[in-house]
């Protein structure tokens, strides 16, 4: 009997005989619950036996089951197998109850026909369930360490089970449901033929643009693409991160600035200031036009202009990426080589650039899967060059409403997802990439050899002004009074938006944007921190323990992330309309989304920063007796600072700007501002878009500044350059 | 029938009465949940003027008609909204094809322009035509100024070699727009005629764009110079001064019916019939004309359009045939065609 398994009993009771075990409001600030304590709002006790809802008892039951365990001495091994016995029964029953019974009776028909009639009608699971199911969880989990899983680590064997728990319902699920809609056909029915069709349709796979002046199959189109942008984004965010990490470059602060601000951008802001710069009537071609006789043409249209784009919204990942990685490569591995009389050249080849090969990998993972995955830059500038994400969404949206292709077109999306996640792994190989050890590290950041220096300069600068044209340009747009046409400058639009008044009650929030955006703050706000620590737990768990079925684990949560959002979209409806998870029309359910969407991006940087740190700190800190969970907060996580800004800002960067799965999910009560945004760039109406966008801008500026003076800068034992310049003269 | 408007507007004025005699009670008249195809602006201006009225509180999303229709198809079994107003007819006609809208009455028939009704038929009484707008396309004056190009008038002119890479329209797979003016064509031209035509556009033609009020944006910022579109996406950006102009074919044209459907197992049914039953009266027809939201053609015959808004009366419209140009074979064989016959086909 320990504290924890105590602890886990009472919770469980906790959900049993206080909470109420349904969901009757959307709201999941909802806490009225205890005032109208009676009806579907009570506890599954009083369900029970005042309602008669006898079919809620057997979970119950499995809790009672597990009560002797109190009283039976810590080690004996008939404790552990009690444990997870009633936890696997409990979590089993809970399941089969709330798969049996939905909001119109029985779900299945051979049940209808078993107990006759229609059957009692329950709604989703709420505050009561929840807690309950994750009692059972955590006692199962008590009693597997106690048989010496992980090494008997309760903390790991929680951890683990809680991730594949959350991974399993909330992405999992939704992905097995609708992935299921492309094996079958119109009406329903499971149809093979139906899928190898569209599978091997000659739209996707064709190859005509070989030999001939046809287009190619929207596959091929894709991966080239996600090629093109994986390899441009890693090489131009290494480039940005050396020369944060490893020059005297004066503005380095405004570079990181430019670095981050196509991040921060919301969708089609980027494509459009594009238009507005290099399009046939574009600010920069007009110029062109007048003054060297370039004739106007639609060249951005195509490949190159969704390139473009891509590449200045990706770049900044990469770069997030990258950074923490470059700083974290040891100098004294760099001066031993310096020391050996090798060249700058050579050392940065031989030795920084293999260290920081897992942030490279990651730095493309994530550049390629994003481009496969954007939908906002194709659908503005892709012209007459298909790609997969767009042409899910349309199959889903557009005039044939072919969910199954969709379906299908996801699942090949899928499929190169896997193919870069495994080539992934390849090419990362088993070597070490440590270099951050308990040691003292003194040694002085190499600066970069002066070729390379300038090849990162050559780089950046281009890109940097590009960066820059952009901005004003968006920035300008939103004064104009009509975008491209009338110059005239104006507030129109921000106050068309954002009107504030003095009313009777004090300020009037007048505007038609507020609503949205409050709501997007609020959802943002709240998933952020959420995906942060479930992406880094994972993050711990893949790269610090061992146990069966990891790598298909690594794969998994990677799925949210590689499905394109419409399908995400769609699988969450699908999946959480009706009981016993029922979340549309919540802000739970966007919360969600968002968390099990970007949580890969925490793992991702979690585990390339990790890599790098030794793993005797941690050896160090267990064999001084320290529990894992201490380890992980006294030594893991402050050495995981840099990753836990780039997750931190990331998520709540992407909650405010993401727009593909949103579309479906939004209500009246929980609108998002890309879902407003979509809709005036609809209507024509440029301007307050933009205006919207730039507010939007700046309180994600102002969110990642806070992250930033929130966590904090990592501190490596290493010399200031200051100090260095002493100690030589000290020498000399 | 007189019986039936009697109680109705006894009971429109006894609600009105009610929420007179309890203000900020609203809760007491019930609720409604509704999924707005139309612009936002649109969707607002008809929220707060049905608040007013009858006191029920509505709580609204605002999506395409593509994204309305897929979402509820998702959520089928356990429907979270009440009324789907607004957007094109032939999503709405897939749905009630499909059991996912129900059936409903207009309170006045005699009231409602012959298409609308004829949607309502077409759709087994369960959408109903709330405005029309024709198909047609659009210029850029500045553009073919700068370009020394006449003024195309007819569907004919726009496959002239002359405008090679200057039309814009979008691609029938994802848009209906697009799909409305391959209909529209065919049905002026017949098939085989329509699809010559449609190859020889095909040559013109700089990009199928995926969204169907595309090519219109594309217009107003001067990025391509012709542009097929419903007139009454045009219109705003002309009425907001960009140089465009908006043409309806000499051949004639076809039209689509924005539609309006009470979703199957609504929550508030109630509710979602006194929206249906208001949004149909001259009164609520009036109020997207009037707000210059809407430049769209009223179903009730006394709501005035807009003055800007094209002059159905002297438009050549074709007997455009909802119900075979909808219906899932057909479209299916015309875009199969298509994709065959013109989109996969060299420039």
């Amino acid at each position: 009997m320990t504290r924890a398994l105590r602890l886990w009993i009472a919770v469980g009771w906790v959900g049993v005989l206080i909470l109420p075990w349904y969901a009757i409001d959307s709201s999941f600030w909802y806490f009225d619950w205890y005032l109208k304590y009676d009806g579907d709002n009570a506890p599954t006790a009083h369900q029970i036996f005042a309602q008669g809802r006898w079919y809620l008892a057997p979970p119950v039951l499995a809790l009672i089951a597990a009560m002797p365990a109190l009283f039976m001495h810590r080690d004996s091994r008939r404790l552990s197998r009690l444990l997870v016995a009633a936890g696997i029964a409990g979590m089993a029953l809970m399941l089969a109850e709330g798969a049996a019974i939905d909001h119109r009776g029985w779900s299945w028909a051979w049940l209808q026909a078993l107990m006759g009639g229609e059957g009692p009608k329950q709604p989703g699971m709420g505050y009561g369930a929840l807690v309950l199911a994750a009692a059972f969880l955590m006692l199962m989990c008590q009693g597997l360490a106690a048989l010496g899983w992980c090494r008997g680590d309760a903390f790991i064997v929680s951890a683990v089970a809680l991730v594949v728990a959350l991974v399993g319902v909330f992405v999992f699920f939704p992905v097995f449901e609708v992935l299921l809609s492309a094996l079958q056909d119109d009406k329903g029915n499971v149809a093979l033929v139906v899928f190898f069709e569209k599978f091997l349709d000659h739209s996707v796979w064709g190859l005509d643009c070989l030999n001939s002046s046809l287009r190619c199959g929207v596959a091929w189109n894709t991966v080239f693409l996600a090629v093109v942008v994986g390899a441009g984004s890693t090489l131009f965010g290494l480039a940005f991160a050396l020369i944060a990490t490893r020059t005297d470059f004066p503005f380095k602060g405004l570079l990181r600035v430019m670095s981050v601000l196509p991040i921060i951008t919301p969708p089609f802001v980027i494509g459009l200031a594009m238009i507005l710069l290099f399009g046939r009537s574009g600010v920069v071609t007009g110029f062109l036009n007048e003054w060297l006789d370039i004739p106007r043409s639609r060249w951005i249209y195509g490949l190159q202009g969704v390139a473009i784009a891509q590449l200045l919204a990706f770049t900044p990942i990469a770069f997030l990426v990258l950074i923490g990685v470059v700083q974290g490569v040891s100098p004294s591995l760099e001066e031993a080589s310096l020391t050996l009389r090798a060249k700058g050249w050579k050392t940065f080849n031989t030795v920084t650039l293999p260290l920081i090969r897992p942030g490279l990998a990651n730095a493309f993972l994530l550049g390629f899967v994003e481009s496969m995955a954007d939908f906002g830059n194709p659908l503005v500038l892709a012209g007459n060059y298909e790609v997969l994400a767009t042409k899910i969404f349309f199959a889903v949206v557009g005039a044939s409403h072919d969910q199954g292709r969709a379906a299908v077109l996801a699942i090949i999306l899928l499929g190169f997802t896997l193919v870069a996640f495994y080539a992934q792994q390849m090419w990362l190989g088993k070597k070490s990439y440590t270099t951050v050890t308990g040691k003292g590290d003194a040694g002085l950041a190499v600066p970069l050899p002066s070729g390379l220096r300038w090849l990162c300069y050559a780089a950046v600068i281009p890109f940097a002004l590009l960066t820059a044209a952009m901005y004003v340009t968006i920035l300008l747009s939103s004064f104009w009074k009509t975008v491209g046409r009338d110059y005239s400058l104006t507030f129109e639009h921000y106050l068309t938006g954002f009107k504030v008044e003095w009313g009777e009650r004090g300020l009037y929030f007048g505007g038609s944007a507020w609503n949205s955006f409050w709501t997007t703050i609020e959802i943002s706000a709240i998933s952020a921190p959420l995906t942060a620590a479930i992406g880094l737990l994972t993050a711990y768990l893949l790269a610090r323990q061992k146990f069966a079925g990891q790598r298909a684990f690594e794969f998994c949560t990677m799925l949210s992330f590689a499905i394109p959002g419409t399908v995400i979209g769609v699988s969450y409806i699908l999946a959480f309309n009706v009981p016993p998870i029922e979340l549309t029309g919540t802000g739970v359910i966007l919360v969600i989304c968002f968390v099990f969407r970007n949580m890969p991006v925490g793992v991702r940087s979690g585990i390339a920063t990790l890599s790098q740190i030794d793993k005797s700190l941690d050896e160090a800190s267990l064999t001084l007796g320290a529990k894992s969970f201490t380890t992980v907060r006294r030594v893991v996580l402050p050495l995981l600072r840099p990753a836990i800004v780039s997750s931190l800002v990331y998520s709540f960067v992407r909650a405010m700007t993401a727009v593909s799965a949103v579309i479906f999910l939004v209500s009246a009560q929980y609108n998002m501002s890309t879902a407003y945004i979509v809709g005036r760039v609809e209507a024509g109406e440029y301007g307050l878009a933009i205006a919207y966008s730039n507010v939007l801008i700046l309180v994600m500026l102002s969110a990642i500044l806070l992250i930033q003076f929130l966590v904090g800068e990592r501190r490596l034992g290493r010399r200031q350059p200051q100090q260095a310049m002493v100690v030589v003269q000290a020498g000399g | 029938m007189p019986l039936r408007i009697l109680l109705l507007l006894a009971g429109v004025a006894l609600t009105g009465a009610l929420s007179l005699a309890a203000p900020g009670n609203a809760e007491a008249q019930g609720n409604l949940v509704l999924i707005c195809g139309n612009v936002e602006d649109w969707c607002r201006e008809m929220v707060t003027a049905f608040e007013k009225r009858t006191g029920i509180k509505v709580a609204m999303t605002r999506k395409s008609s593509g994204e309305i229709y897929a979402q509820l198809k998702a959520e089928a079994a356990n429907p979270k909204n009440d009324i789907w107003w607004g957007g094109t007819g032939d999503p709405h006609l897939q749905a009630a094809g499909e059991g996912l809208t129900q059936e409903a009455k207009p309170a006045d028939p005699s009231q409602l322009h012959p298409w609308a009704l004829r949607q309502w038929k077409d759709g087994k009484e369960r959408t109903i035509g709330v405005f029309a707008g024709a198909m047609g396309f659009g210029f850029n004056t500045k553009l073919l100024a700068e370009k020394k190009l006449p003024e195309p008038k007819c569907w004919a002119d726009l496959a002239d070699p002359k405008y090679k890479d200057e039309v814009q329209v979008a691609d029938p797979n994802s848009a209906g727009t697009a799909y409305n003016f391959l209909a529209t064509v065919v049905q002026i031209m017949g098939e085989d005629k329509a699809f010559e035509y449609l190859k020889k556009l095909h040559k013109n033609v700089n990009q199928y764009t995926k969204s169907g009020a595309a090519p219109a944006k594309a217009l107003s910022l001067g990025e391509t110079a012709v542009g097929i579109n419903f007139q009454h996406d045009l219109v705003p950006f002309v009425v907001q001064g960009a140089p465009m102009k908006v043409v309806s074919p000499c051949e004639g044209t076809g039209y689509e019916v924005g539609s309006m459907s009470i979703v199957k197992g609504a929550k508030n049914p109630r509710e979602a019939k006194a929206w249906y039953d208001w949004a149909l009266t001259a009164e609520a027809q009036e109020i997207g004309p009037r707000t210059k939201t809407s430049f769209q053609v009223p179903a009730n015959k006394n709501a005035k359009p807009l003055a800007e808004a094209p002059d159905f009366s002297k438009i050549k419209f074709i007997d455009y045939d909802f119900a075979k140009y909808g219906s899932s074979e057909v479209r299916k064989r015309l875009l199969t065609r298509w994709d065959t016959e013109v989109k996969n086909q060299p420039k």
